[in-house]
């Protein structure tokens, strides 16, 4: 095979999958619930959150913009699962790995076409969510007068907590493909990614020591990852932004080559 | 695929009609649950789980703490002794008692012109210098007024009429029960007289604004009130908390403080036996049995007396202001119920969307072609089975969570059996609903991703908005109002009190009631199962 044909070939998987993603009518909707669940939910937070005058309000203004993200990830992870999961429902996967019998290639490819949409509408989720921060949190007493600057992708901090929620995202998207593939049932995948990205916390909270509540919340997937919307209070974090974000990418490649290996050596 | 069934047709004599014929169509589901390894073994994951996340919730304080005497306990030996109220509930019953007996019926009158306050500081009976550095002022719940109690033991019962700080005049008995009076803060220029009769085992509060015109603010069954019992005056003051409460969290600073109340114009009826008044401590002395430093007192010149306390007479809550929130209670156990909520609804769901994915379902269908009754049985054997797996799973947390706790030094909040009961029973029975919805959302997405997911971001993602301070208060106790998490109020074992200044907020709190929570998720597994009724019928299989 010549070098020209294996590039061409690899890019056939790619357009492969695409295709798939791309004609399988739940795909633009999970897409859209995606987008409409994260900037409703933030949209909530923002409104139902107030400063009186007077009182001290240790609130990171960046953060509870991007309260939907906890919501919008579950869209995410439901989207990735169905990527592979409902070709073994189908049988469909049988098809797929005839045509093309380097199954980890075809793992890459659906991790490809899978993560494009999702940091598509990952940023317009972010970008809304920031958005109606900046809109309504001026107007409930977060004043610049009082330490709360606009929110503004000009910002340094605000820039990193929006470019990493959307990084967050596709990580989500990549971790959730890569149980998926591992587990195969849809169901059972489900449960299992949002059983680990939302466990953590709640043990984190009934944790009796400081100390494992930490540790908690510094192997955490969500809560790992989750610290790139940090703007404030960066010293007293469980761990830094950056850092949080290698968990969850930990996470993720554990989770995709547990599924490559088992992909290669199980029957499909 | 529809056309090639029949459709049932009513009145006809079909073998799944009648009550035989759904048993037949239950077995059959429960045949299918219990054939497929997979849901077994995922019930036994369930409950290992919510045992160990609930053992991991108590299992790894190491409580030390000193006796006074210089003596370092460990574990159980640090665990306070807590007086018990008439109901069996925890209580604080420390206040200063100015007292004599009085045999059957008879009631006492007072003039009550001052209520005043100093908290911060040193202010608490145990510390070194009384009033050193302490701030002018009255706490909500400070309480003086005039009050009959069985005896002088902590924790008997009692009938108070008293002023509070800014809650006007309460009558209040037996720590739980509390009934408002005249609204207003007292003063020389607007004093409150306040009046209790004894008449068997009943009593009755009065109060009036200027000693004349008499007004009732209720009667209190104190059953088993011996004929001798301990009347007089009393002032009291709970912990102060300067708190400020933001986003689900509170801080803040909290310590005792003192009440002085000044009463004339005090007259008695009844048989007394002869004794003078005498002023008592109420429980001053500390967990250990250690006599404090003695501050409260009274004072009487003439027919005035000044009676100064510090303490409260109410029942303890977790996390109230007195005493610090120290504690642990029965539900703290039952964190885990989210693993196994989890797990479950996947399990239903799937007990679901798996006869869709292998076409099992049009099988189904063909031998019981009414198919609401196939949603119905399925519905009740995930039901059952997830109910039963859920209550040995609380069962187990609780009762191996608290004897932990115990161990290791952490008081629990001690419950009735019957909120035991509700807390367990009401656990297993949100689970059981969990996967009732799981099962009616896999029918009417047949997706079991979409149906797990949704059951999921609706019961926990909603709980964790609330407890882990990931949203602000107001708004995570509006989620915990309208979702289907609101249905872990149920686990919630000790009641708040609008007597008592207490942190009632998420995770300890839940905005709702036990049942009217469960309720929310109830309506929600209706609305779901009702949907997915007229889905099944409906669609093509």
């Amino acid at each position: 095979m010549t070098p020209l044909a294996a590039r061409r070939r690899k890019f056939t998987t790619v357009r492969a999958e695409w295709t798939k993603l791309r004609t399988v009518p739940g795909t633009p909707w999970l897409l859209a619930a995606t987008m409409v669940l994260t900037v409703a939910v933030s949209i909530a937070a923002t409104a139902g959150t107030r400063c009186p005058a007077g009182v001290a309000c240790p609130l990171d203004t960046t953060k509870l913009s991007l309260t939907g993200v906890e919501f919008g990830q579950a869209v995410v992870a439901i989207l990735a699962v169905l990527g592979i999961s409902s070709e073994y429902s189908t049988g469909m996967i049988r098809a797929t790995f005839t045509a093309m019998p380097r199954r980890a290639a075809v793992l890459a490819a659906k991790a490809c076409v899978t993560t494009g949409p999702v940091l598509l509408a990952g940023g317009i989720a972010v970008a809304g969510s920031l958005l109606a921060g900046r809109l309504v949190l001026p107007g409930h007493g977060f004043t610049a007068a009082r330490g709360f600057p606009p929110v503004s992708l000009a910002d340094p901090a605000v820039l990193r907590a929006a470019v990493g929620s959307v990084l967050y995202l596709a990580l989500i998207a990549l971790f959730s493909l890569g149980i998926a593939t591992a587990v195969r049932d849809s169901a059972v995948a489900i449960g299992l990614v949002l059983g680990l990205l939302y466990l953590f916390p709640i043990i984190a909270t009934v944790a009796a020591s400081p100390d494992w509540q930490r540790h908690l919340e510094q192997i955490g997937p969500m809560t790992a990852g989750l610290e790139i919307e940090a703007t404030t209070g960066l010293h007293s974090l469980p761990i830094s932004p950056w850092a949080g974000l290698g968990v969850l990418t930990a996470w993720a490649a554990v989770a995709l080559v547990t599924g490559g290996l088992l992909l290669r050596l199980r029957d499909a | 695929m529809s056309a090639t069934i029949a459709r049932p047709r009513p009145g006809r004599d079909r073998e799944d009609a009648g009550p035989d014929g759904f048993v037949r169509i239950l077995r059959a589901e429960w045949i299918k649950f219990r054939t497929v390894r997979g849901w077994v073994i995922a019930l036994v994951i369930a409950v290992v789980l919510m045992d160990l996340v609930g053992l991991f919730a108590g299992g790894q304080a190491n409580i030390v703490c000193n006796n006074g005497g210089g003596k370092t306990l460990h574990g159980a030996a640090c665990i306070p002794r807590t007086p018990l109220g008439p109901g069996g509930e925890p209580v604080n019953d420390s206040f200063t008692f100015v007292h004599r007996p009085l045999t059957g019926t008879g009631s006492i009158t007072v003039r009550m012109t001052s209520l005043t306050g100093r908290y911060g500081g040193g202010a608490g009976p145990a510390s070194q210098g009384p009033t050193a550095g302490s701030k002018i002022g009255v706490q909500p719940w400070s309480k003086a007024g005039i009050i009959i109690k069985q005896d002088t033991r902590q924790g008997s019962a009692y009938a108070a009429m008293m002023v509070t700080g800014t809650h006007g005049v309460r009558m209040q008995y037996d720590f739980t029960g509390d009934i408002a009076g005249l609204p207003g803060t007292v003063s020389a220029r607007s004093p409150r007289w306040l009046r209790l009769t004894r008449a068997g085992d009943t009593i009755t509060g009065y109060d009036s604004a200027d000693g004349r015109h008499w007004t009732e603010v209720g009667s209190a069954a104190l059953p088993g009130l011996s004929s001798t019992v301990q009347i007089g005056l009393f002032a009291t003051s709970p912990f102060y908390a300067e708190t400020s409460q933001f986003f689900g969290g509170t801080t803040g600073q909290s310590g005792p403080s003192l009440a002085t109340a000044v009463f004339d114009h005090l007259s008695l009826s009844g048989r007394r036996p002869a004794a003078a008044w005498a002023g008592y401590d109420v429980g001053n002395q500390d967990a250990f049995g250690q006599q404090s430093a003695q501050l409260e007192s009274f004072h009487r010149v003439g027919g005035r007396f000044t009676v100064t306390g510090s303490g409260d007479i109410a029942p303890q809550v977790p996390g109230g202001a007195f005493g610090g929130g120290l504690g642990s209670t029965i539900e703290d156990h039952l964190v885990g119920a989210f693993a196994a909520l989890i797990v479950l609804a996947v399990v239903g769901a799937m007990f679901m969307t798996a006869e869709y994915r292998r076409g099992l379902i049009r099988t189904t269908l063909a031998a019981t072609p009414r198919r609401g009754r196939v949603l119905a049985a399925k519905a009740i054997v995930i039901a059952a089975v997830t109910f039963a797996a859920g209550l040995v799973a609380a069962v187990i947390a609780v009762i191996v969570g608290v004897r932990l706790s115990h161990d290791q030094g952490m008081y629990v909040f001690p419950v009735s059996w019957l909120t035991w009961l509700r807390v367990v029973a009401g656990t297993a029975a949100v689970l059981a609903t969990s996967s009732v919805l799981g099962v009616a959302l896999g029918t009417m997405l047949r997706r079991g991703a979409a149906a797990v997911a949704a059951v999921i971001v609706v019961t926990v993602v909603p709980y964790l908005l609330g407890v882990a301070q990931l949203l602000p208060l107001g708004a995570a106790e509006w989620v915990l109002r309208v979702s289907p998490a609101a249905a872990f109020a149920i686990q919630q074992s000790v009641p708040a009190y609008s007597q008592v200044t207490g942190d009632y907020t998420p995770p300890l709190y839940y905005p709702l009631p036990p049942l009217a929570g469960f309720g929310v998720l109830c309506g929600y597994a209706a609305v779901a199962l009702g949907l997915a009724f007229v889905v099944l019928r409906r669609r093509d299989a």
